[in-house]
């Protein structure tokens, strides 16, 4: 059978596994960002604390993704269910680029503008929100394409422990030797990758451009 | 003391000393009363502590010791948000956030006083008009959009926003070609004489210090050397004072003599 028959009949399954893995990721994305901005935030205001923040980032991000979904699994709530455990995972690997960018995005702010918004009596709260954070946009939306880029990719290990996504092809095909098998799972999630890429990209220009 | 001298300076330093760790002191014992309705200028070269003086009044700097007293109250007991909305700052580079159009940046302290839309828009309008741009054409211009002059007449408009009756300027047109910022010192000069703002100026021109200044205030490594009226500058006998003269006048007599050669 052709790879292009294989994607043909199976393509209900394959979307359904695609479905599930933008999920994982979405879903994973969506925290690093609730978690991530503030921790740079708070990085920025209180340099001691880079080198704990950022140090314990970068460790969890050397930690090979199939060991650390290992490490997860005996977790008491966390190993309950395996996507949950994955979503964890992949939370822990997007925040270091949202953390770094975050902090570079708003030390990029030019000093001439943070002391005219503070002469001007915006209080601490109103220079974060209206002038820092919009600012430092452009580069914060890096960050987040290049975690969204390495979560998709790192999502399909999840498969591994269960939880689902367009690994399940890939080590479906791994155990059975069938290369449309493996296809079937790695390429949706290069076109997802590449997608978000693409489309994040692009408001990353719009954003650079506007002003 | 005298509570009329308090009614008639805006601004009162006492004693005010600024020290940084590492660098000592940048400003030694300044104590200087600031009448209302003054053009007053600080002049000195860099590394005099004008910016230094110029950044005690609105409390982006505190004092190590001594006072600064703004409308009868030390600056430390101002609430600085308060006090801030309360004089208008226009810097160098004008520092106006880029991401707001020209509209946005004037309305900044307006929005932040929560004025309604209608007060804040119409105030936007004149103000833009009293600083020599057409609303109608500038308004929803971004800030990159703007030459360097048209940029500084947003940072003096938005300075002058919520009408604050003091206006802190550090070296506002320096960084301007010398043509804009001859028109940018009449045109500040004649609005001065309509709004009659307390006004602290801070340059290291002479020039400018002798066209703009209802006093100058001359500063040398951190301690006020004098203050003078811009005629009796011109020949004061206070050696620092002097050179700064020598140096205007042997610019004038250079040229002058450089033309008679050419002619």
């Amino acid at each position: 059978m052709s790879l292009f028959q294989f994607f043909l009949s199976h393509r209900d399954e394959i979307l359904q596994s695609s479905a599930e893995h933008l999920w994982l990721v979405v879903i994973s994305m969506l925290l690093a960002i609730a978690i991530g901005v503030p921790l740079g935030v708070l990085v920025t205001r209180k340099p001691w604390l880079a080198k704990p923040i950022l140090g314990s980032a970068s460790v969890a991000e050397t930690i090979p993704s199939l060991a650390l979904f290992g490490f997860l699994l005996p977790l008491p709530w966390l190993g309950a269910r395996a996507d949950r455990l994955a979503i964890v995972a992949l939370t822990l690997y997007a925040l270091l680029p949202i953390i770094r960018n975050t902090v570079a995005g708003i030390q990029a702010t030019e000093p001439s503008i943070r002391e005219a918004a503070r002469a001007m009596g915006m209080t601490d709260r109103q220079i974060l929100f209206r002038v820092e954070l919009p600012l430092s946009l452009p580069v914060l939306l890096a960050g987040i394409r290049v975690a969204a880029v390495w979560t998709i990719g790192i999502a399909t290990i999840a498969a591994a422990i269960g939880a689902g996504g367009l690994g399940e092809f890939i080590f479906r095909g791994l155990a059975m030797v069938d290369n449309n098998l493996i296809l079937a799972g790695a390429i949706p999630a290069a076109v997802l990758a590449i997608a978000a890429d693409l489309v994040i990209g692009l408001f990353e220009h719009r954003l650079r451009h506007a002003r | 003391m005298n509570p009329q001298s308090t009614v008639d300076n805006a601004i009162e330093f006492r004693h005010a000393e600024f020290r940084l760790l590492g660098h000592g002191a940048i400003l030694k014992n300044l104590s200087l009363h600031i009448r209302r309705g003054e053009t007053l200028v600080l002049l000195g070269r860099s590394g005099s502590g004008k910016t230094t003086a110029l950044k005690l009044i609105n409390r982006l700097l505190e004092p190590s010791a001594g006072e600064i007293r703004v409308e009868g109250c030390s600056t430390l007991e101002w609430d600085p948000i308060r006090l801030r909305r309360r004089i208008g700052y226009v810097i160098q580079d004008a520092g106006l956030f880029p991401h707001f159009t020209v509209r946005r940046n004037v309305a900044l302290v307006p929005n932040l006083e929560a004025w309604t839309e209608d007060r804040v828009k119409s105030r936007v309008e004149e103000l833009l008009r009293m600083v020599g741009l057409d609303p109608g054409q500038f308004a929803r211009r971004y800030p990159h959009e703007l030459s360097g002059g048209q940029r500084q007449r947003v940072g003096v408009a938005r300075a002058l926003a919520a009408d604050p009756p003091i206006l802190l300027m550090d070296e506002p047109f320096g960084a301007l070609d010398p043509l804009t910022r001859a028109e940018m010192q009449e045109e500040f000069l004649a609005l001065q004489g309509r709004i009659e703002k307390t006004v602290v100026f801070v340059t290291h021109d002479v020039r400018e210090a002798l066209i703009l200044g209802t006093r100058i205030a001359l500063l040398e490594a951190g301690e006020l050397v004098g203050i003078y009226a811009p005629q009796d500058f011109l020949g004061a006998r206070e050696p620092i004072a002097a050179a700064y003269v020598a140096v205007f006048r042997a610019d004038i007599v250079s040229l002058s003599s450089r033309n008679r050669g050419a002619s």
